[in-house]
């Protein structure tokens, strides 16, 4: 009979059959609490009652009027992108320069808002900035979908340049023709109210479009030919050759859109949010967003809570930083460790570990030796 | 012998998997012996992988007793069939393609200390030298063809001492001189007391290679024959569950008229060579043209460069619109009446000045069929663009893949089951619906029946054969001689990228296309 002459490692990974759904949120719900847990055991080791810690997280970010519509704040931007980026990675198209497009589509939009105020009226001024920031960001991710539509270039590493260039061009305006008066500043002036989103609920209006947003993109990927065309370029392009899909143009097509709600996104951003525009305007979004689409797993309805999380959690560790002292890299150690926790369980659902001399296994030894 | 033979290898008992709703195998009883070769019958969808694929460790039953050397046993993983002496050899390699033979072979095998060269090479050769293999120790995967990888799986789990062989379908993808290599060494481990299991649809492999037979239907077990009691007929009888005629139709077709004319047609491959060589020939309506050749001798690429999915070099093929007065005529837009130029144009170029042709790629799921995708979704590939305005219609496709899944006995548990997940059969069953429905004028198979189930090849053979009666040119690449001959009009031998003969279906004979088939071109010695 064979004998096993190596050693059996001590854990190996299978791939799991498929799990049932009912069991698969149980494992995800585990995770988050099991999150919630270690995030508690670091806000110990920091000095703090992790209960309390907690509790100023939630009070802090929901609790008082201010500080709701604080989350709701950076809860646009990012919910935003994340519906922007979703088209692209469905398409498997890896494109990280949201950052980038936001910031293209804040400029454009700025234009008008600096030279167009006093010729427009407001509802016509913010729908042409909306229109601008939506063809500036959608042009910013057409030239890395056209070079690799044309030539196969590497879009991973092209979007990303992208996001260094045009944050490198509006540092340039801010320090030098669009630089209020009078000079030294480094800043653009503050926008003509003309110029600034109309509030809603105390929050810039944004929050009602990403919203519609989320229904918009749920229909487009799941119910429209272009949707459609996207998920056969993103399975297999010898697939959508065959079908008599043209690939280059899909994915140009695709990026322009996915840049476009970027724009959108940084014209919010610039005329609701900040009322001006300064070369950090998209702060990280860009890359945030990516971790909500991919935990979404593409899906807009997913990525609302999601983005709500994300952005709970952010307001949450400011105000963990000013009420209880506790180090601003706390806060980001928590929000770690909830990415980390999220993403590992989607490894759990996919793979199980075997661990080497369980009992069981033992018997079957024994049972073939024998 | 005498005595092996009375050694029981695994014996289940009991044996039932539930996927969902699908129950893929129903309290299965099987006996496998050492010194013995089982090949398991049953049609497409039928539970044999899955089955096999629990005695390797890939699934777990849900219930059922699986014993091996008369023991019971709790197999987990594949490490686990390992440690029990079980190998499988999968439909799909598992290789890893930069690697040479003798590291895939101890690939995995966390083994103290260096890889040993020259040990490996060693007991690589003794293996081969027991049972008459053919295998190159030092040879890269990536230059590999499909018969020596899959030498390389089996000489892979010999090595790591498995005396329990599984194949799934390994002679699907050989061609009929590999076969016969493949199972002088299956003889050669059967005399060396191995116990084999072989998955095959081909009814005179099972009658040659096998002692014993198997018959799954429905996942049921339904009863083991001695090869040398049964005959094809039988066999038949027993998977399907009725009787089943054996015979394949050659109708004569009532009008034969010009539809492609192929002349010059020169590709290259991207390393710059040449895989068809100044290829021509001519198709007609009625008739089914057979595409014969050893594996590789330009087959897929005549077949792509045809549907607008390859570059060619040089060459043209003229599209002639069918007869008037057939049955498909009416379906689409005049093209030019002097022939219309295919080469050049992309696949939906060729859709839109009103070409209706249906190509069955052998790529089925990386390019005939969406692999995430369920039925619906699939059938709609090439006709989502027709439904007017932004949005899908998913009604014509939904009731498509129903009426598909009436017709062709698709077995699956949903329209919107991901076809990934569909068996092998069923997959092709879905692609060929799809590609004989949308009413094509030129229909271009390839390997139609490859992985399909007896039952289902004769459908298949039907459905062609109606298709030549309504007046379609049929293309089909096969590799059954036996069946091309059979069922075809036409044959067009092709060797090393260039048309080597061209015969008669009718009164040509298995030898004389053996022989076009390895009459050396000028092109073959190219690269
Ligand atoms: N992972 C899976 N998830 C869901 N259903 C499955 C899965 N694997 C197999 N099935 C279903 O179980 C049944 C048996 O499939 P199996 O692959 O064992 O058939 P088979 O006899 O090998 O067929 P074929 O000859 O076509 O390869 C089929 O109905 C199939 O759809
Ligand atoms: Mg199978």
């Amino acid at each position: 009979m064979h004998t096993s002459e190596h050693k059996t490692p001590l854990i190996r990974l299978a791939k799991r059959e498929q799990m049932s759904p009912a069991a698969q949120w149980g494992i995800r719900i585990a995770a988050i609490l099991l999150a919630l847990v270690v995030g508690g055991l670091v806000i110990a080791i920091s000095g703090s009652n992790p209960i309390a810690g907690y509790k100023t997280i939630v009070v802090g970010s929901l609790g008082k009027t201010s500080a709701f519509r604080q989350t709701v704040k950076n809860f646009i931007p990012l919910l935003g992108t994340a519906l922007a980026i979703a088209p692209c990675f469905k398409m498997r198209f890896w494109n990280i320069g949201a950052e980038g497009q936001i910031t293209a589509g804040a400029m454009c939009a700025t234009y008008f808002a600096l030279f167009w105020a006093d010729q427009l009226p407001k509802v016509p001024l913010l729908l042409v900035m909306f229109v601008a920031g939506a063809i500036g960001g959608g042009l910013w991710a057409l030239i890395p979908a056209f070079f690799k539509a044309k030539w196969g270039t590497n879009e991973t590493l092209f979007t990303l340049m992208m996001n260094y260039i045009i944050i490198g061009f509006v540092k340039y305006l801010q320090g030098g023709p669009w630089e209020k008066m009078p000079r030294g500043s480094q800043q653009i002036a503050q926008f003509d109210s003309n110029a600034c989103l109309p509030k809603v609920g105390g929050v810039y209006c944004g929050w009602i479009i990403v919203l519609i947003l989320v229904f918009l993109m749920f229909w487009y990927m799941k119910y429209t030919k272009q949707g459609y065309e996207i998920a056969v370029v993103g399975e297999s392009e010898n697939t959508a050759r065959y079908a008599g899909m043209n690939v280059p143009f899909i994915i140009m097509r695709t990026m322009f859109i996915s840049g476009a709600i970027s724009g959108v996104v940084g014209f919010m951003l610039a005329s609701g949010a900040n009322n001006t525009l300064y070369d950090g305007v998209a702060a990280g979004v860009g890359f945030t967003a990516i971790t909500v689409a991919w935990l979404a797993q593409l899906n807009p309805f997913a990525m609302v809570g999601i983005s709500a999380i994300l952005a709970i959690l952010e307001k949450g560790a400011d105000s963990l930083q000013t009420e209880m002292q506790v180090p601003a890299s706390i806060s980001d150690i928590i929000t770690g460790v909830l990415l980390f926790f999220m993403l590992g369980c989607e490894f759990f659902i996919n793979y199980r570990l075997i661990f080497a001399g369980s009992g069981k296994k033992q018997e079957n030894k024994k049972e073939v030796g024998a | 012998m005498s005595g092996l033979e009375q050694v029981s290898a695994i014996r289940l008992q009991g044996i039932t998997k539930r996927f969902g709703p699908v129950v893929a195998n129903d309290g299965i009883n099987l006996e496998v012996e050492r010194g013995q070769i089982l090949s398991l019958l049953g049609e497409n969808g039928s539970g044999k992988t899955t089955l096999m694929n629990m005695i390797s460790g890939i699934y777990f039953p849900d219930d059922g007793e699986i014993f091996v050397g008369g023991r019971k046993v709790t197999i987990r993983s594949p490490k686990d069939a390992f440690d029990l002496g079980i190998g499988m050899i999968h439909q799909h390699f598992k290789l890893v393609d930069v690697f040479t033979a003798a590291e895939n072979i101890v690939l995995g095998l966390d083994g103290k200390g260096k890889f040993d060269k020259k040990a490996v090479a060693a007991k690589v050769r003794e293996i081969s030298e027991r049972y008459g293999f053919d295998i190159d120790p030092d040879k890269k995967i990536y230059d590999m063809s499909v018969s020596e990888k899959q030498t390389v799986e089996i000489v892979k789990v010999l090595y790591r001492g498995a005396d329990i062989l599984i194949l799934d379908e390994p002679t699907a993808v050989l061609t009929p001189q590999e076969t016969d290599k493949l199972f002088a060494v299956l003889r050669n481990m059967k005399a060396d007391g191995k116990a084999i299991v072989i998955i095959t649809h081909k009814l005179h492999e099972v009658m040659a290679i096998s002692d014993k037979v198997a018959v799954l239907r429905k996942g049921k077990y339904i009863g083991t024959v001695n090869t040398a009691e049964t005959n094809p007929q039988a066999l038949t009888e027993m998977m399907v569950g009725r009787a089943v005629s054996l015979n394949i139709d050659r109708p004569e077709a009532k009008y034969r008229d010009l539809r492609l004319e192929v002349k010059g047609l020169t590709c290259r491959s991207l390393e710059g060579v040449k895989t068809l060589d100044d290829v021509g020939f001519q198709a007609f309506g009625g008739e089914i043209l057979g595409i014969a050749g050893i594996a590789g001798s330009g087959q897929k690429e005549l077949l792509e460069a045809i549907a607008g999915l390859q570059k060619a070099e040089t060459g043209s093929v003229l599209y002639y619109p069918p007869h008037p007065n057939s049955e498909i005529a009416g379906y689409h837009v005049p093209v030019d009446r002097n022939g219309e130029e295919l080469l050049g144009k992309t696949p939906s170029q060729i859709q839109k000045i009103g070409v209706n042709l249906s190509f069955v790629p052998e790529d089925r799921l990386g390019m005939g069929l969406v692999g995430s995708m369920g039925m619906v979704d699939n059938m709609m590939l090439k006709t989502y663009k027709e439904h007017k305005g932004p949005m899908v219609d998913r009604k014509p496709p939904k009731a498509l893949a129903q009426r598909l899944i009436q017709e062709l006995e698709i077995v699956t548990p949903g329209v919107s089951t991901p076809v990934r997940r569909l068996s092998g059969g069923n997959v092709q069953k879905v692609l060929v619906g799809r590609e004989i429905d949308s009413n094509p004028t030129v229909l271009m198979t390839a390997y139609p029946v490859r992985g399909l189930d007896i039952n289902s090849s004769y459908t298949i053979y039907r459905l062609l054969n109606e298709q030549k009666m309504k007046g379609v040119a049929v293309v089909l690449v096969g590799e059954d001689l036996d069946v091309l001959l059979e069922l075809c009009d036409r044959i067009l031998v092709l060797c090393g990228g260039k048309v080597s003969g061209i015969v008669d279906g009718r009164t040509a004979t298995k030898e004389e296309v053996g022989l076009y088939m390895t009459r050396v071109g000028g092109g073959k010695e190219e690269a």
